[in-house]
């Protein structure tokens, strides 16, 4: 069906993928496993036409296959059923389904109704919906819409369907509707890529399997090859290409007391019933799978989202229900991992951004005009502290910056700040590797210095590296929890998959 | 989460117009027996025409979640050269089609500065708004035109019955309403406006639809300049002034939602702007002081705009994210 040859494709200079070759049979169900970032969006984004290789080729049934843009993909026959769908809530079914290609009266410019509501009930019975045709999307269940999506695959006479992590939103029973229908759709001759984490449902769905791992075919071959534990050893694997600074021994009985309390935080569809204690001079990561509820965790924790039960202490104090500006004004401190959107005001300059939060105590007493001699002090002494390039003067924009010394400007506001606790969220991201090593190295020195870090990463490697101990989410729940001696990569992937792996090992 | 309290909610929210207007009937009704006479409603229904016509127009750029500040302006440039034509003894018939064109051809103008030169909608209308307003004003050399009495019958002539404006109206909002439920642009408008990038990435031609609403936007706004020349029988400086917003605010008050995407031209934009001249007629009858009115008519523009917000607001709670509790879902399935 589609044979993918050599796909290489790298953004800014960081390799995504590398030389990805394997083939999608006529009729079979491809399945493809991989940690976050391990390069399936960006191959399932390159088939659709969304992206180009920057080397490599596809062939669709044996031809050149190279689509500019997603209407030639679907031209082809490629059709995607995305996590987020791509249906229109506020029309109806019928008109989602053919929402380009209306059937009209005649010649009159108008929608001929009864036909299109006799068609699209054709193609809902194909996918076991009972619905009547002119209901609002709106008004259906995820597990429905899904169906909806795939409806309107075969109505576009696709060939090769895929689905991204397709039963993240449904229930249990709607999943096994779905399987049901990708059963028979197999059967029909129609070809699928399945993504998805729930590795149960792979081994049970696809013909044939591909594990990715840092943009590489790691793993491939027909079902009888793998097994769970199998996929998930090659998913983990160890790339050699990242160092991590040396974290020094046994700090966790050396840390100091207890900085931020978390008690039974629970908000409902987000978290629930989280605990943790974070100490002064310890490095606690967080791990969990895109969903896990990580980053919703760290908004909740700052005060960004609203939490409905729980206690959030800051040095024995609580903060819960508190706004950001009090938690900032306890201790607290938080990077985005949205940098360039949430982290920094971009147009502003470096100066600006370092003394964003901090600003209060550089008033001089009498009228509250800023002390810019104090301020220009300080900026100086903190720049040093994080190393920041000093190419850049501190008038210049942060946007001319580096993602690694905008990471660092970030780091320099809160540090400035003199907050007691880092909650620092994906905070390598796009960030290429010797910075990396640099912002590790930074952590390291915080904590050092007394601060409390919560680090929040999708890289497993990256907290295995340089955190002291280890907090593992899932579905909104911590999972599992490691010191850092107990460390053990396939272990933490599968508690964050939901699996559970014979340690029993060698 | 309680689901019936929500829908309970939804239900108010999406009625909110529905409950103002048969509130300010009970009101009006019970302060003046004038109210509630078939003459009375006529009258509502022929004031109200020009600007529900405007308003349907907007309507088509409110679904896009865009908005055209220039409706008001467009009235008067066209108005303004109309007066000129037949001050000068052109006939009429003649000087209506000039109005018609002016109307599409700003229209296209904004259109144009809007999908290919990727300009605001909000600073492009405002741009024509003020361009629009000087050159009528330097035209008119800021004098009132009187119009022939030939213009207002236009405004007073009955057909079968009924008052000529109350056909134009019928007729405008019959082929808008078909426009936006029967044909498939109208149905694309309303997919556009819920999410520009998913309707590209379904093969909609994006560009096209924005372009044909402001069109129609302008043109709706030349058809609501006639009626109101119609009425008033002079083109005055402050023609058409403050129109943009009269609009805006039945589109609103009639269910429209400002972030796209929803919202009908009939029961609703024609209903908002038939509910506005209710009250400021209820108002009249009840001999309320004139300089009363714009306060009562912004804060019910107000509540309108509120309640648009909170139902936006409504849905994106209730549509979060929500993690899955089965606890059963992996051991049911391995």
């Amino acid at each position: 069906m589609i044979t993918f040859e050599g796909i290489t494709k790298s953004f800014g200079g960081v390799p995504v993928l590398r030389d990805v070759s394997f083939a999608v049979p006529p009729g079979r169900t491809v399945g493809i496993v991989g940690e976050n970032g391990a390069g399936k969006s960006t191959l399932m984004n390159i088939l659709g036409g969304n992206l180009q290789p920057d080397r490599g080729s596809m062939r669709w049934e044996g031809e050149v296959y190279a689509p500019r843009n997603p209407r030639d993909a679907a031209r082809r026959g490629v059709a995607f059923v995305h996590q987020e769908l791509n249906l229109f809530p506020n029309l109806s079914i019928a008109e989602n389904l053919f929402l380009t290609t209306f059937p009209k009266l005649g010649r009159l410019p108008l929608i001929d109704r009864a036909t299109l509501h006799r068609r699209t009930a054709e193609w809902l019975e194909q996918v076991g919906l009972t619905h009547p045709p002119d209901i609002l999307v709106d008004r259906l269940s995820a597990g429905e819409r899904q169906l909806v999506e795939i409806a309107k695959a075969l109505s576009l006479d696709a060939k090769l369907i895929i689905l991204d992590e397709p039963t993240t939103s449904l229930s249990a029973r709607e999943a096994e509707r779905l399987f049901a229908l990708m059963g028979r759709l197999r059967e029909r001759g129609i070809a699928m890529i399945y993504i998805s984490h729930t590795l149960p449902d792979v081994l049970r769905l696809c013909d044939e399997i591909v594990v990715l791992r840092d943009g590489e075919v790691v793993g491939s071959g027909p079902r009888a090859d793998f097994n769970i534990e199998r996929m998930i050893a090659l998913m983990v694997g160890r790339s050699l290409n990242q160092l991590y600074p040396e974290r020094r021994a046994a700090p966790v009985e050396k840390a100091g007391e207890v900085i931020l309390e978390v008690r039974g935080v629970t908000q409902p569809g987000i978290v629930r019933n989280v605990s943790m204690n974070l100490r002064c001079g310890e490095v606690l990561g967080i791990f969990g799978l895109m969903g896990a509820g990580r980053s919703e965790l760290a908004r909740i924790l700052f005060g960004l989202d609203p939490c409905e039960k729980g206690d959030i202490r800051v040095a024995g104090q609580s903060v819960f229900g508190a706004p950001p500006r009090r938690r900032i004004q306890r201790g607290l401190a938080f990077l985005t991992e949205n940098r360039r959107e949430e982290g920094l005001c971009l147009e502003a300059t470096i100066a600006e951004n370092i003394t964003l939060v901090s600003l209060r105590q550089y008033q001089s007493n009498r009228v509250g005009l800023l002390n810019m001699g104090r301020l220009r002090e300080a900026v100086n002494a903190i720049r040093g502290a994080v190393r920041l390039t000093p190419t850049a003067g501190n008038e210049a924009p942060v946007k001319i910056l580096s993602g690694g010394n905008q990471q660092k400007v970030v780091l320099a506001k809160w540090l400035l700040a003199k907050s007691g606790v880092l909650i620092l969220d994906e905070p390598t991201r796009g960030i290429d590797v010797g910075a990396k090593f640099e912002i590790y190295q930074l952590i390291h020195e915080l904590a050092d210095n007394g601060a409390g870090v919560l680090m929040i990463s999708s890289e497993l490697e990256e907290l295995t590296g340089i955190c002291d101990r280890l907090l593992v989410m899932r579905r909104g729940e911590i999972v599992a929890e490691l010191r850092r001696e107990a460390f053990d990569g396939e272990r933490i992937l599968a508690a964050a998959l939901g699996e559970t792996v014979e340690t029993g090992a060698p | 989460m309680n689901t019936r309290q929500n829908k309970l909610a939804m239900l108010v929210l999406n009625n909110a117009s529905l409950l103002l207007f048969a509130g300010v009937l009970t009101v009006f009704a019970a302060q003046s027996p004038q109210f509630l006479t078939g003459t009375n409603f006529a009258n509502i229904i022929v004031q109200s025409s020009s600007t529900a016509i405007v308003a349907i127009g907007m309507t088509f750029v409110l679904l896009t979640a865009g908005v055209d500040l220039s409706v008001g302006a467009i009235m008067f440039v066209a108005a303004a050269v109309a007066g000129k034509m037949v001050t000068g003894n052109a006939p009429i018939w003649p000087a209506l089609l000039v109005i018609l064109v002016i109307g599409v051809v700003l229209g296209g103008v904004n259109a144009f500065f809007i999908t290919r030169l990727k300009v605001a909608a909000f600073v492009v209308t405002l741009a024509t708004l003020y361009l629009g307003r000087g050159f009528a004003l330097w035209l008119t050399e800021t004098r009132a035109i009187n119009l022939p009495p030939g213009f207002l019958v236009l405004g007073t002539d009955r057909w079968l019955g009924l008052p000529l404006p109350i056909w134009i109206l019928a007729l405008v909002l019959g082929v808008a309403h078909l426009v936006l439920t029967r044909t498939p642009f109208g149905r694309q408008v309303y997919a556009v406006g819920q999410d520009v990038e998913a309707a590209r990435k379904a093969g909609i031609a994006t560009g096209r639809i924005f372009a044909a609403v402001y069109v129609i936007s302008g043109f709706c706004a030349a058809v609501g300049g006639i009626l109101s020349l119609a009425q008033l029988g002079a083109v005055s400086p402050t023609f058409g002034t403050n129109k943009e917003f009269s609009a805006i605010a039945a589109a609103v008050l009639g269910g429209t939602s400002l972030f796209g995407g929803r919202g009908k031209v009939f029961p609703g934009t024609v209903m908002g702007a038939v509910l506005i001249q209710t009250i400021e007629n209820g108002l009249v009858i009840l001999n309320v002081n004139p300089y009363f009115y714009p306060l009562l008519t912004s804060a019910i523009i107000f509540v309108a705009v509120l309640i648009d917000s909170l139902r936006a607001s409504l849905l994106a709670k209730w549509n979060r994210r929500w993690i899955r509790v089965e606890e059963d879902l992996i051991s049911n399935r391995s």
